[in-house]
């Protein structure tokens, strides 16, 4: 009897299903993160863990405490996450933006020549796999400077991608698009600034989606060895031998991280005007 | 061998009211010649090619599937360049693409990112640089009117149905004011219902101003429709024109109307016979082996 007036709700309209589909995945959601945490803080109390794995609550306790008391400034190894983060997404941001002030006019160029393509093709397949890190000693020799090597390596580092799908982008503007502007006469720079780098607009912000992946993964690595930033938050608190803040660090990095791929994610869907 | 007297030809008809002229026109796609790989042969998809066509006429061209319609339009479009012949409009040659000629393609291909009215601005201003703001709102609303597009004008395209996209791409090549109106199998990718409304649509709006289209399709109920001549081609490769039809249903048509005229049977018929026959050789040289090579399917 108390179902039934819930039955026709539910059945005839749409949304509300979607809205239960959601909710359901919400709830499940919930249910998992308590039981792990649940199951984390009862491992830690009976010592089911490596020795000196905080307990849940204690983590927990830390992270408000550091989110609460983000911006404060005792020297270098006692800095609030707030500016560490603000440091890590300064280098991120300068050797980002530099790499894609190359990689998006480049990738366009050698997109738009099939020679070129094929030429520039082998470089970017042997740079592309290098190990960011590879480039750490390199970029302290050359620059001689902890800030600079940082931003270099990020820059090395989120350029291929970029430039890969730039290229692939520019370099498969449909036929139909290239046709129209031939017809009507369109000149050069009209056919690429109006159809071309739209047309490839998709492509060139997924690559520019991986690249800020890569570089938001590559900073923590690099930090560990530079001095500051959240990457060498982490070491500093593993030389302290601290576990509940670096399982801090942790999740504010992998919190930043979503972010940041979320505004990208918004962004591709902002161009694709259907496209998928 | 390409003699002056071939050349002359057009000029000679001017005066008999001739716009776009095509003489001797062949298209030979070059075979594979790979340093180490097999070499395929060339591909001659059209040949032989000699068509008048005169100001303010719609002309269609129909003719089985494979038969180098597309690479004919493409070839007066500039898109494609003839391996021999040529081709002149109002006695100009035609050396490469350009605004005289204003092309609705297949697959409409409108600009996904542009709004319906930005695509026919992107056009008209491509072609019109020095239109003022003013003047380029104006062509653009006008044309949206002629397609009976008026509200979607802030859509883009993959919130429209097929039919609407087609209107837009014969909207954009309309607002630019070509000589030529060239359409490639405009209601190819329509289903039948959309595609017989867009029919009746293309009659109204060719009334307008009958400006001399060219239409490739493969519906015989469309060219008798909407054509004043119908260009037949034989079967690829090598394609030839096998017969002109003139069509003299009169204007303003309508389906009823047309279907009723006393000619309207035997021309149906006449197309049926040969289309049914090239396209019957076609399906069979797909099947022996040794025609293999000749089925290439054209670009």
């Amino acid at each position: 009897m108390a179902v039934s007036p819930s039955l026709p709700h539910s059945s005839t309209a749409k949304p509300s299903f979607q809205l239960n589909e959601n909710l359901k995945a919400a709830l499940v959601f919930l249910l998992s993160l308590g039981l792990f945490l649940l199951f984390w803080e009862v491992g830690a109390n009976a010592k089911w863990f490596a020795k000196g794995m905080p307990t849940a609550s204690k983590t927990i306790e830390e992270l408000i405490w550091w989110v609460t008391n983000p911006f404060f400034d005792n020297g270098p190894n006692d800095l609030g996450i707030g500016w560490n983060l603000l440091i890590s997404l300064r280098r991120v941001a300068i050797g980002y933006v530099a790499a894609s002030l190359i990689a998006v006019p480049l990738g366009i160029l050698i997109g738009m020549s099939k020679v070129a393509f094929k030429a520039f093709n082998p470089y970017v397949q042997l740079l592309k796999p290098i190990s960011p890190l590879a480039w750490l000693p390199l970029g302290l020799y050359i620059f001689r400077d902890s800030e600079k090597t940082g931003v270099f390596i990020i820059m090395i580092s989120s350029i291929w991608p970029t430039l890969v799908n730039t290229a692939f982008g520019v370099a498969n503007v449909s036929d139909d698009y290239l046709n129209v502007s031939k017809t009507l006469g369109a000149s050069r720079m009209r056919t690429i600034f109006k159809v071309i780098i739209p047309a490839a607009l998709p492509n060139i912000i997924s690559g520019l989606r991986i690249s800020m992946g890569i570089a938001w993964l590559v900073i923590v690595a690099a930090e560990m060895l530079l001095g500051t930033g959240l990457g060498y938050f982490i070491w500093n608190e593993w030389n302290n031998l601290y576990i509940p803040n670096i399982l801090v660090a942790i999740f504010i990095i992998g919190m930043v991280g979503l972010i940041l791929d979320q505004i990208f994610a918004y962004l591709e869907n902002l161009v694709s005007f259907g496209r998928s | 061998m390409q003699t002056l007297s071939d050349l002359n030809v057009p000029t000679m008809e001017a005066s008999t009211d001739v716009q776009l002229s095509l003489r001797q026109v062949s298209k030979v796609f070059p075979g594979k010649r790979g340093l180490f790989s097999r070499s395929s042969p060339d591909f001659v998809a059209i040949d032989d090619i000699s068509l008048d066509i005169e100001h303010n006429t719609f002309v269609t061209i129909i003719g089985p599937s494979g038969c180098g319609k597309s690479t004919l339009l493409n070839i007066i479009s500039g898109l494609s360049v003839a391996s021999t012949g040529t081709v002149t409009m109002d006695n100009q040659p035609i050396t490469g693409p350009g605004p005289d000629r204003g092309m609705v393609f297949q697959n409409y291909a409108l600009m996904p990112w542009m709004t319906v009215a930005d695509n026919i601005k992107f056009a008209v201003e491509t072609v019109y640089p020095s239109l003022s703001a003013a003047q380029l709102k104006q062509i653009v609303s006008e044309n949206i009117e002629l397609v009976d597009l008026v509200g979607a004008e802030r859509k883009h395209p993959h919130e429209l149905s097929g039919g609407m996209r087609q209107r837009v791409g014969i909207a954009r090549a309309l607002a630019i004011n070509p000589k030529v109106l060239l359409m490639d199998e405009p209601f190819g990718a329509l289903d039948a219902l959309t595609r017989g409304y867009l029919q009746e649509e293309i009659e109204r709006i060719w009334e307008q101003d009958r400006k001399t289209v060219i239409m490739i399709t493969h519906s015989i109920d469309e060219a008798l429709l909407l054509s004043d001549k119908i260009v037949m081609m034989t079967r690829g490769p090598a394609a030839k024109i096998a017969q002109i039809l003139d069509v003299p249903f009169p204007r303003p048509r309508n389906r009823t109307a047309v279907e009723h005229h006393p000619a309207y049977d035997g021309l149906r018929t006449e197309m049926e016979a040969h289309l049914y026959r090239e396209t019957r050789y076609v399906e069979q040289a797909r099947i022996q082996p040794e025609n293999r090579s000749t089925n290439t399917d054209t670009p």
